[in-house]
């Protein structure tokens, strides 16, 4: 591995073939549908906070590009994911619905991670090894080392077959660049590093924590720099560009299921909206610099590529706006529908266990 | 007594760091948004126009080192205020605040000591989840070393940031993220101090002692006006103080009440309401006409939607019910 993070925007350029050339229009277009399809969910949850109709929504707009990439990089469902708040795409593109993800905006019965007693945008699914978080930021990246250890534990134990796919080969944490501050994220970081797990660590950076811009959160100027003290391969990418995260995403992917060891891919994003419903932007940035990032919109951007080259048409475009919104109203009106879960249960002290088998 | 002044507790929290950082020019405000966006409750609001940079400094999302550098930074001299978004996030500091700050003094057989101030938010209710809605006063005043205190009112708020950042230890100042908008009356008096370890009656009463802190307070207050009107009159015990803790205020109102219900947020189990329970054992058993009763919250991690976390807390209504209990 390198001493240097990996710029990948001009490493792309002497690759002789890009991960991202092989995908078929066929997987593009389903790219791009997952993209599409969180920023109209996330429109939505914003709209509801502001009607009142939802207590909260943290969103993950502007991040599309990096995170469906993510999705499309690993082995979707199998590989452990390890996400944090704002991967709404990601977590779409893996299996959760936009039904799943109403369902916990409104506190309904049948919430997918917890039956409603986890905060919205905790993703976790365990038919599709996403893990839930806890809100004080990075802390999963630990956790992610460890779910990283446990692949590499089983596999030299031969508990587990190198090339059986259907067994999760590697797994993915991802935070803001705000929470790289954390000793959490240095002593996973350092775990992989040292047992050269099967580990990644996506941070999309957004360069904000909240109001506190990144020149006041590190002293270096890529996360990815940091990559190399814990021999972790780190590359940086463009993460408004879903073709060269995917290029990213993959190069980190094969080095983990080749037992290579872990990689930081750091992908240079932005957040054109509040940290989340709690905050207002206009505090701490200004509207110039939200429109500039704006014209960099990763959906805007992925749609004129594919405009460009004849995969996408405007019929297929409407069909997919349309689709979007009849998914999206349908959810909304299915978890408003939903009951609320039921009480005793869940104040059960013995529902926080689990059961215990006594022979 | 000093003139007043009706504010809320979030003016009464801003008015008192405003006035001790001019009084005082080793006082610094450091903490996640607590600069150029005003914190997360905006107590600081305005703050980092009037003091600058230099006094109101926003920092990395490293909750370890707010409070680890506060510590090393009230060693060395100054009186730093290190803020906590959340005592949910104030675990990742839990060695800082533990075995530092509250250590040190005594560690170093006296020849350093730590005047440091730790603000933060706790409490649920307002649909946070499990990991954001903690409410773990007890976890820091298990500890000697701290002083840790819990504003209901804003004239505590206001006199117990004065009082914590003057004294020469280390002090919790943990706020109540619902009470913010509180008023109430505060003393125009720019070195009101709340006593360390003082608690107060606020409510006075003869048929059962209700011991609180924080918003049990005004769970308690609600319901006293409840059982007023059912001919019960309640004693209010506002502890201020988790540590030190006062016993002499609701040990004095045990006897005459013979009565007694603990109000908390937290968790049940070595609770504030154990603790209480002992000490009245201790120095009262004689006078006790019924067994003590606790209100927590119930024994789960606070669930998020709304119908069950609002079962899951405290209310006005269980403490009215446990109460009639005890009567």
């Amino acid at each position: 591995m390198s001493d240097k993070a990996l710029d990948m925007t001009t490493y792309r350029e002497e690759m002789d073939e890009r991960p991202s050339d092989k995908l078929s229009p066929q997987t593009l277009l389903e790219m791009f549908w997952y993209m599409l399809l969180s920023r109209r969910l996330d429109e939505r949850s914003w709209i509801l906070h502001r009607q009142g109709r939802i207590p909260f929504h943290i969103s993950g707009m502007g991040h599309e590009a990096c995170q469906v990439a993510t999705a499309f990089a690993i082995n979707r469902g199998i590989d452990y994911v390890h996400p944090y708040y704002r991967d709404l795409a990601m977590c779409l593109a893996i299996g959760i619905t936009p039904r799943d993800f109403m369902l916990s905006l409104f506190g309904k019965a049948g919430e997918i991670s917890s039956g409603a007693r986890q905060m919205p945008s905790h993703f976790s699914s365990r038919k599709h090894n996403i893990l839930s978080m806890s809100s004080p930021v990075a802390t999963q990246v630990p956790q992610a080392a460890g779910l990283a250890f446990a692949i590499k534990y089983r596999l030299k134990m031969g508990l587990q077959d190198p090339n059986d796919t259907a067994q999760p080969r590697l797994a993915i944490t991802s935070l803001g660049e705000g929470s790289t501050s954390q000793g959490e994220w240095h002593e996973g970081m350092n775990w992989a590093g040292v047992h050269k797990l099967p580990f990644i660590c996506l941070v999309e950076n957004n360069i904000y924590a909240i109001s506190v811009p990144v020149d006041q959160q590190m002293a270096v100027r890529n996360v990815a720099d940091r990559a190399a003290a814990y021999g972790v391969e780190g590359v940086i990418v463009d993460g408004n560009d879903v073709l060269a995260s995917y290029d990213a995403m993959a190069y980190a992917v094969q080095r983990a299921y080749s037992g290579e060891g872990p990689t930081l891919v750091e992908a240079k994003t932005y957040r054109p909206v509040p940290h989340s419903s709690d905050d207002d932007d206009r505090s701490y940035r200004t509207r110039e610099e939200v429109e500039q990032w704006k014209r960099k919109d990763p959906i805007q951007r992925f749609q004129a590529v594919l405009q460009e080259r004849g995969i996408l048409t405007q019929e297929q475009l409407d069909e997919y706006e349309s689709r979007a919104r009849q998914m999206v109203d349908e959810a909304q009106k299915f978890a408003e529908d939903a009951p609320y879960p039921e009480i005793e249960p869940n104040l059960d002290p013995n529902s926080v266990y689990a059961p215990v088998e006594v022979d | 007594m000093a003139e007043t002044k009706r504010m809320t507790i979030r003016e009464a929290l801003s008015q008192a760091l405003r006035e001790e950082m001019y009084r005082d020019e080793t006082v610094f405000i450091m903490g996640e948004e607590v600069g150029v966006w005003g914190g997360t409750y905006a107590v600081t609001r305005g703050f980092y126009d009037e003091f600058g940079e230099k006094r109101v400094r926003d920092t990395p999302i490293a909750e370890m080192a707010i409070v680890g550098a506060g510590v090393g930074a009230a060693m060395a001299g100054l009186r730093p205020v290190s803020e906590l978004m959340t005592i949910n996030f104030a675990f990742l500091a839990l060695d800082a605040i533990v075995n530092h700050a509250a250590k040190i003094h005594s560690m170093f057989g006296g020849q350093f000591k730590v005047p440091l101030t730790i603000r933060t938010t706790t409490g649920g209710g307002r649909q946070l989840g499990a990991t954001h809605s903690h409410s773990p006063e007890i976890i820091f005043a298990h500890f000697p070393g701290l002083y840790v205190c819990c504003p209901a009112m804003a004239d505590d708020a206001y006199g117990m940031i004065k009082t914590a950042i003057r004294n020469d230890n280390p002090v919790m100042v943990i706020e109540h993220s619902t009470l913010y908008q509180t008023r109430g009356e505060v003393p125009l008096d720019q070195d009101y101090l709340v006593p360390v370890g003082e608690s107060r009656i606020v409510r006075e009463g003869k048929d059962v002692t209700l011991v609180s802190f924080s918003k049990g307070v005004h769970w308690c207050l609600e319901a006293a006006d409840i059982l007023a009107k059912e001919g019960i009159e309640a004693e209010i015990v506002d502890l201020r103080w988790l540590r030190p803790l006062d016993t002499s205020k609701f040990i004095e109102s045990f006897k005459k009440t013979n009565r007694m219900v603990v109000v908390e947020e937290g968790l049940p189990q070595f609770g504030v309401g154990a603790e209480i329970t002992a000490r009245v054992m201790e120095e009262a058993f004689d006078w006790m006409d019924a067994p003590i009763k606790r209100v927590t919250a119930e024994d789960v991690p606070l669930p998020y939607s709304r119908e069950i976390e609002q079962m899951a807390l405290p209310s006005a209504e269980k403490v009215v019910k446990a109460v009639k209990e005890v009567l």
